[in-house]
């Protein structure tokens, strides 16, 4: 008798825990669909030709928004350009190469600490260091380190956590057979953590493309009737562009705003994919 | 004639779970020298002091000699990535690296800038047929090395070894993770192989010992207790505790 019904209850918590756990996962699902949907529906009609590949016109109130596409295509590839490979590097020394001792760790939580900073601190920086101090005044360049620097961290712990994640057997063996740390790294380690390496460096790439404050103070430019020539030139970028359009030009239309969400967030949405389907292929033709 | 010779060697670890106290022992070329006992012994340490794998690993002091066709391989001039070709390493579980068969053997050769595809190849052939795994594999040498059985990865990783051409064959614990079969082929290749290098064993069980050994080392808790051609060792040992371990009553 007792033992029916403690049986009953605890079948009852279960029900009951389950599906309150189910429901709370299925609620996180909305917000981004109900974002997507409602981004898509208000902007699509914007979306033409013309809108992509077109200079604003009328103080912004029409013609497209190409100078603000290009201009976030390359601030991530500038960003990618400094990042990826220092970032890369200093995983590698931190995983394969660095002793555990006092320093390596205060690295680490240099690193860690880092990622935490928020990012209009990082503008304020990159207009200290890079625009003011070493005079490469509102441009480009000064944008993509300042960019760069925020999303260092990112690629650095997952590239690190990428490596440490391949087999110590493999390095054992290979170091055994008279490779050298270097080879071992290099036709070992790297092969097996590229996928995750890749992943990290896409995921801090697709941050840089999204953020405002770190350029506002470096690169974006409010409004320019030519496309940038250099890279000391000043640059339109989305994300500073959404900015102005919605608080700073009277008489906009919505329409023009959505699309221009619309675009930046395909654009980081496709880095997302591109990252998800690197990992798919590598994990199916992984050999361990 | 003695390839390996280790003068009172001691090892010690920092987190100082396992160690080797005073150890003297010679090691004879063209033979298979068994070091047993219980886990935990310093076996395994004593191989990769051998080779210097020992490097990887946190170790906080090292005293005595090794030599190694009478250089002192401790010595920190020794060129390590030389010695470790020279003193080649099968492990316990067989771990064969992320890539091909063929490249699994080619591998120790592409490290010392060896490009020729003819050179390769050839030596590629001659590796697998040493470890007999050639008739098993030829026609799927570009499959991956997860494809075979463990059995055979366990004789790609001795191909792998043999490609290298060393002078002395380590193995820890070779076929602990195989089944009777497997184990077998392993036993009588290396019987089959032996008058050609040296060989260092470290089995997995005591009848295994007594079924390789041409010398046998018993090692308990870092302490070398008795060292001894293998038929002596066996049938007559002469320290109580070895003649304890070998008739099981305890280990």
């Amino acid at each position: 008798m007792d033992m029916k019904r403690s049986l009953t209850s605890a079948r009852i918590q279960e029900l009951i825990g389950e599906n309150l756990l189910r429901l709370v996962s299925f609620a996180t699902v909305l917000p981004v669909l109900a974002i997507i949907v409602y981004i898509v529906i208000k902007g699509a009609p914007a979306i033409s030709w013309e809108f992509l590949t077109s200079m604003p016109r009328d103080g912004m109130r029409e013609g497209g928004i190409l100078p603000a596409i290009v201009g976030t295509f390359y601030l991530t590839l500038g960003t990618a350009v400094f990042s990826v490979p220092l970032g890369i590097a200093a995983a590698i020394y931190i995983a394969e190469y660095a002793p555990d001792n006092f320093w390596t760790r205060l690295i680490r939580i240099a690193i860690i600490n880092l990622a935490g900073i928020p990012s209009v601190v990082y503008g304020l920086f990159g207009l200290g260091l890079f625009v003011l101090f070493l005079r490469f005044g509102t441009s480009i360049l000064a944008a993509s380190l300042t960019l760069s620097i925020m999303t260092l961290p990112v690629i650095i712990s997952t590239a690190e956590e990428a490596l440490r994640s391949v087999p110590q057997a493999f390095r054992t063996v290979s170091i055994g057979l008279g490779a050298t740390r270097w080879q071992t790294v290099w036709r070992i380690v790297l092969p097996q953590a590229l996928p995750g390496i890749v992943t990290g460096v896409i995921l801090g790439l697709e941050r840089a493309a999204g953020e405002t404050a770190p350029i506002l103070f470096t690169g974006a430019a409010f409004f320019l009737p030519r496309l940038p020539q250099s890279p000391l030139d000043a640059t339109m970028a989305l994300p500073y562009h959404i900015f102005v359009i919605s608080t700073q030009v009277p008489g906009m239309p919505v329409k023009i705003q959505y699309g221009t969400v619309l675009v930046l967030l395909v654009f980081v949405l496709g880095m997302n994919l591109i990252a998800t389907l690197i990992r798919q292929r590598a994990r199916a033709r992984r050999m361990w | 004639m003695d390839k390996i010779v280790i003068e009172n060697f001691s090892i010690r670890y920092s987190d100082g779970v396992e160690s080797l106290r005073n150890i003297s022992l010679s090691i004879p070329a063209n033979a298979v020298t068994v070091l047993f006992g219980p886990a935990g012994g310093g076996k395994s340490t004593l191989l990769r002091a051998i080779n210097r794998l020992n490097d990887l690993a946190d170790v906080k002091e090292t005293s005595g000699r090794i030599l190694f066709n009478g250089q002192n391989i401790l010595d920190p001039k020794v060129d390590v990535v030389e010695l470790r070709r020279k003193i080649g390493m099968v492990f316990s579980r067989p771990v064969v690296l992320p890539m091909s068969i063929y490249q699994n053997v080619s591998y120790p050769l592409e490290l010392m800038g060896e490009k020729r595809k003819s050179r390769l190849d050839e030596a590629v052939e001659k590796a697998l047929k040493r470890a007999v795994l050639w008739d098993e594999v030829y026609d799927r040498l570009h499959d991956p090395a997860t494809a075979i059985s463990g059995g055979q990865q366990q004789r790609l990783c001795l191909a792998r070894v043999f490609a290298l051409e060393p002078e002395v064959i380590m193995l820890d614990e070779p076929t602990s993770a195989l089944d009777p079969v497997s184990t077998a082929r392993i036993e009588g290749l290396m019987h089959e192989i032996k008058e050609e290098f040296t060989i260092v064993w470290v089995p997995h069980n005591v009848q295994q010992a007594a079924r390789m050994a041409d010398y046998a080392a018993f090692f308990l808790q870092g302490e070398l207790i008795e060292y001894a051609e293998g038929k002596k060792l066996f049938v007559n040992p002469k320290d109580q505790r070895t003649s304890d371990y070998v008739t099981g009553r305890f280990g």
